[in-house]
């Protein structure tokens, strides 16, 4: 497995600390994504397991060896680059079987091992083309097929789909996620996009300026944010404090009792008074006749999964709120009328929408 | 409004064919023509077509062993420059130690000094009491193949070096993630996609050796013979025009099919060079072999120069600056004024050829660099790159030659016109300025010049906001390189310049020519004169760094 440990890396000639004393652990055939906006260092950290960046303190092992000194081409990690970086001189079927090509196999079986790897990312027959005539998905593809041929102890991939569209995005992900179960190969993931992350990996790890600030299995990440920043990083549009937390979380007892962990939380908070923090994931509020919480539509927008609403809700302030057929809103039937700008309207919160965050 | 639409374009069509025409006519007039009369001479000796005498010339054992010297002589220096230049280029390209740029400039500057400094550089580095003389090289074929790669050096290092630099690292980290061994990347990545800059400062190496004349006339004699100082004695000192015309077609022969060869073997299987210029990095033990062949090279580039300043200042076995007094003189009636007059007909002559290069290869890069949409014009644009390349390989000899046959008659009687010269000399400069504007024109993207049109601005002002301004400072070097190339051109120059106003190249060969330790003494020191000259230039224009400058 790997083990990083405390690792510090220093960039460009300012010498600016790029990554801080990270810390994190990936077991066999498991695969941690690391979370975190663009300019964290998640890059380096993935270029530093590598060995492409020098480490300044800190230790990277691999089943307990110390990679320290040991070159890029003799750690067995694979790394795919965010835009694949396939060999434009080669042909499809030589950039995937470069690396067997490398270890000296039989160009037959480097055949057959091609064929059978661009199978499994959904390319067959594509061996003969060249990188230029492809597509942003198919690069990528080969890209990880590339990877999967150098057989790696461990794949590092630095945000593999991101430069690919939304909807393929979203495609790729549950492909790459099937891939990496089927080939039972340990990797990292490194990835602004929680949908990504969340659909690719086992455990998470947030990072931001530098630092790792979470890591855990990722429905724990997802449901119990470490702070305000990652619970926003992490896809809940709002964070409330203090008696806008409180009252947040009156209002979502009122209507089902929070979870066993939040509650325990919410209790402590409003009890003491303290700077607690209640974190509103999407589809958290919602437009109901007997809603706990009163307020006024300010904005109406149309959405896929329908029609958000944003409501400025007395003591909250302004929340994005669901409306329309489906869950509690439809209860009194199909005849359910849009509001508009300016309504009064009842609002009701979703206890499992709701995440406390620790002081 | 469809009319004046119309309109427009067909005045900006009639335009671009007047840009494209100004060059087209005088490449023709000053370029075709007096080539054509040299071939014209030697196929068509007295108006009948006899291509006998040619064949005749070609069965004779002497033109076969020049041939066989020019190409054996060619090959070596162009690997020997491959083998010096590519860890140079690594290093002073990739790695990041104090004096870098300093380094660079200096690799630059033997390219442009002028081919009879070289020749004299070198002599006096290997001759009888030279640092190197006990080696016993003076007047072998060794000496020419130091003087051909001390100049070449410098092109395999700009080109190669200038595409090294802005190579993604990305590619060849992605290999060495996949397992392959830094001996392996070199193989697997980087080469290839160096590929297309090796195989053009090879063929261009190998063009420049062929086709050098002062370094081989000076360091050859009459014992070791090119076919471009060939063809020289053969017109200047045998008077054998078939013979001369014979050799010329052979070599203009060879050097379309080794740039045609070329074309195709740049062409990888993926034309598209990804460029993101990579941070140099600091050395580290694996560079040392690297660092060893730069260090090697530069100083094989400095003890020449060092012997020839060292010369320049020795007389009777003293220190001495007479050599230096002696070009105020006219070396006792030798030359018709004293040498510092041919340095100022030499500046003079170069201004004249720079501005010149440049008004034409302007023309030239904007005909070529034009955006076309049919197949016919992309071919046509094809075909004018081509040709506006040819002075590249054509001897320069050959083009001095035919400009003292050609333009002697009617409306072109140029013969005594103080313009003959300038003109010869820009368009020997020409392919040198054509290659340093095309990459930086054909390089912009043109979805600025949508941007600006889109912003308001009408054809002419979306030119001078994108164009002209990522090409000034490339214009300006190219200025420089054509200045330096015009000081130091020899061949073409040694035909036509005006007896009584020679330049400073042609006072030094005909220094050379006299025997006598004084005249080779203020030979050196004008060299000495030349070469900081050329190389104050040179350093000037390396100070602009243009990327990409010299790049072919």
């Amino acid at each position: 497995m790997l083990r990083v440990e405390g690792v510090r890396v220093l960039l460009g000639e300012q010498r600016h600390v790029a990554v801080d004393d990270a810390t994190l652990a990936v077991g066999d055939g498991e695969v941690l994504a690391v979370l975190g906006p663009s300019g964290c260092g998640k890059s380096t950290l993935l270029r530093a397991i590598a060995g492409l960046e020098p480490v300044a303190a800190g230790t990277i092992a691999w089943d307990d060896a110390d990679l320290a000194g040991v070159p890029t081409h003799r750690r067995g990690f694979a790394l795919m680059f965010q835009d694949g970086q396939l060999f434009d001189h080669l042909s499809v079927a030589a950039n995937v079987g470069y690396a067997p090509r490398l270890r000296g196999a039989a160009r037959r079986r480097v055949r057959g091992e091609v064929d059978d790897l661009l199978e499994l990312v959904g390319l067959a027959g594509y061996g003969e083309r060249l990188p230029r005539t492809l597509s942003g998905g198919e690069r990528q593809r080969v890209a990880l097929a590339r990877s999967l041929a150098a057989r790696p102890r461990l794949l590092l991939l630095d945000e593999p789909l991101s430069a690919l569209d939304a909807d393929l995005r979203v495609r790729l992900a549950d492909d790459l996620r099937r891939i990496l179960r089927d080939a039972g190969t340990a990797a990292v993931l490194v990835t602004h996009d929680h949908d990504e992350a969340f659909a690719v990996a086992d455990r998470l790890a947030v990072m931001r300026g530098g630092r790792l600030v979470q890591q855990g299995a990722v429905a724990q990440v997802w449901a119990a944010p470490a702070d305000a920043e990652t619970a926003r990083f992490l896809g809940y549009p709002v964070v409330l404090e203090g008696q806008a937390a409180r009252r947040a979380l009156t209002a979502a007892g009122a209507s089902a009792p929070v979870d066993a962990g939040g509650g325990g939380d919410g209790g402590d908070g409003g009890g003491g008074g303290g700077a607690v923090q209640v974190a509103l994931r999407a589809g958290a509020a919602r437009i109901s006749p007997g809603g706990a919480l009163t307020g006024r539509v300010v904005a109406l927008r149309a959405r896929a999964d329908g029609l958000r609403v944003d409501v400025d809700v007395e003591g909250l302030g302004v929340l994005p709120a669901l409306a329309g057929g489906g869950g509690g809103g439809g209860a009194d039937g199909g005849s359910f009328l849009p509001p508009d700008v300016g309504d009064a309207v009842r609002v009701d919160l979703v206890a499992d929408r709701i995440a406390v965050l620790p002081g | 409004m469809i009319d004046r639409a119309v309109a427009t374009r067909h005045l900006g069509t009639a335009a671009s064919v007047l840009v494209a025409l100004v060059p087209l006519v005088i490449v023709a007039v000053f370029f075709v023509l007096p080539v054509g009369a040299m071939l014209q001479r030697g196929l068509w000796p007295e108006g009948r077509f006899a291509p006998g005498a040619v064949l005749d010339v070609l069965a004779r054992p002497r033109t076969g062993r020049v041939l066989w010297f020019t190409l054996w002589t060619s090959t070596v220096g162009t690997a020997l420059s491959l083998a010096l230049g590519l860890p140079a280029a690594y290093v002073l390209h990739r790695l990041r130690f104090p004096g870098r740029a300093v380094l660079r400039a200096v690799v630059l500057v033997p390219f442009v000094l002028p081919t009879v400094v070289v020749g004299l550089a070198v002599r006096e580095l290997l001759g009888e009491g030279g640092l190197l003389g006990g080696l016993g090289l003076d007047g072998t074929p060794a000496a020419i193949l130091i003087g051909l790669v001390f100049f070449n050096v410098a092109v395999v290092v700009r080109t190669v070096g200038v595409a090294w630099e802005g190579l993604d690292r990305r590619p060849a980290e992605a290999a060495a993630a996949l397992g392959a061994t830094p001996a392996q990347v070199l193989r697997t990545v980087t080469l290839p996609a160096l590929r297309p800059a090796i195989v053009a400062a090879a063929s261009v190496v190998f063009l420049f050796c062929a086709t050098a004349f002062g370094v081989v006339l000076v360091l050859g004699g009459v014992r070791y013979s090119s076919v471009e100082t060939e063809i020289y004695l053969l017109t200047a000192d045998l008077l054998d025009l078939p013979a001369a015309a014979a050799l010329s077609i052979v070599q203009l022969a060879a050097v379309a099919v080794l740039l045609a060869g070329v074309a195709r073997l740049r062409r990888g299987p993926d034309p598209t060079v990804r460029r993101l210029p990579a941070a140099p990095a600091c050395p580290t033990r694996r560079d040392l072999p690297a660092i060893g062949v730069t260090a090697l090279a530069l100083v094989g580039l400095a003890l020449p120069i060092a012997a020839l300043v060292a010369g320049s200042l020795r007389r009777d076995g003293g220190w001495s600056l007479a050599h230096y007094r002696a070009l105020g003189g006219d070396a006792g009636g030798l030359l018709p004024g004293p040498v510092t007059d041919a340095l100022t007909a030499s500046v003079r002559t170069a201004v004249d050829a720079t501005w010149m290069s440049l008004l034409l290869g302007g023309l030239v890069a904007l005909t070529v660099t034009r955006r076309v949409r049919t197949r016919r014009a992309r071919r046509v644009r094809a075909g004018l790159d081509a040709l506006f390349m040819l002075p590249l390989g054509v001897s320069a000899v050959t083009l001095g030659f035919g400009f003292l046959i050609a333009l002697d008659s009617g409306p072109l009687d140029l013969r005594t016109s103080p313009l003959l010269v300038p003109i010869a000399q820009a368009l020997v400069a020409l392919p040198l300025v054509v290659r340093t504007l095309v990459p930086v024109l054909g390089g912009i993207d043109d979805r600025q010049r949508q941007a600006a049109a889109s912003l308001g601005a009408g054809p002419l002002r979306a030119w001078t906001t994108v164009d002209l301004a990522a090409v000034r400072r490339p214009l300006l070097a190219a200025a420089g390189f054509a200045f330096a190339v015009s000081l130091g051109e020899f061949g073409a120059t040694s035909f036509i310049a005006r007896p009584a106003e020679p330049t400073l190249p042609v006072v030094i060969y005909r220094l050379l020519g006299r025997p006598g330790v004084d005249n080779e003494g203020t030979a050196m020191a004008a060299a000495v004169l030349l070469a900081a000259v050329t190389a104050l230039v040179v350093l000037a224009v390396e100070r602009l760094r243009v990327p990409g400058t010299g790049a072919w």
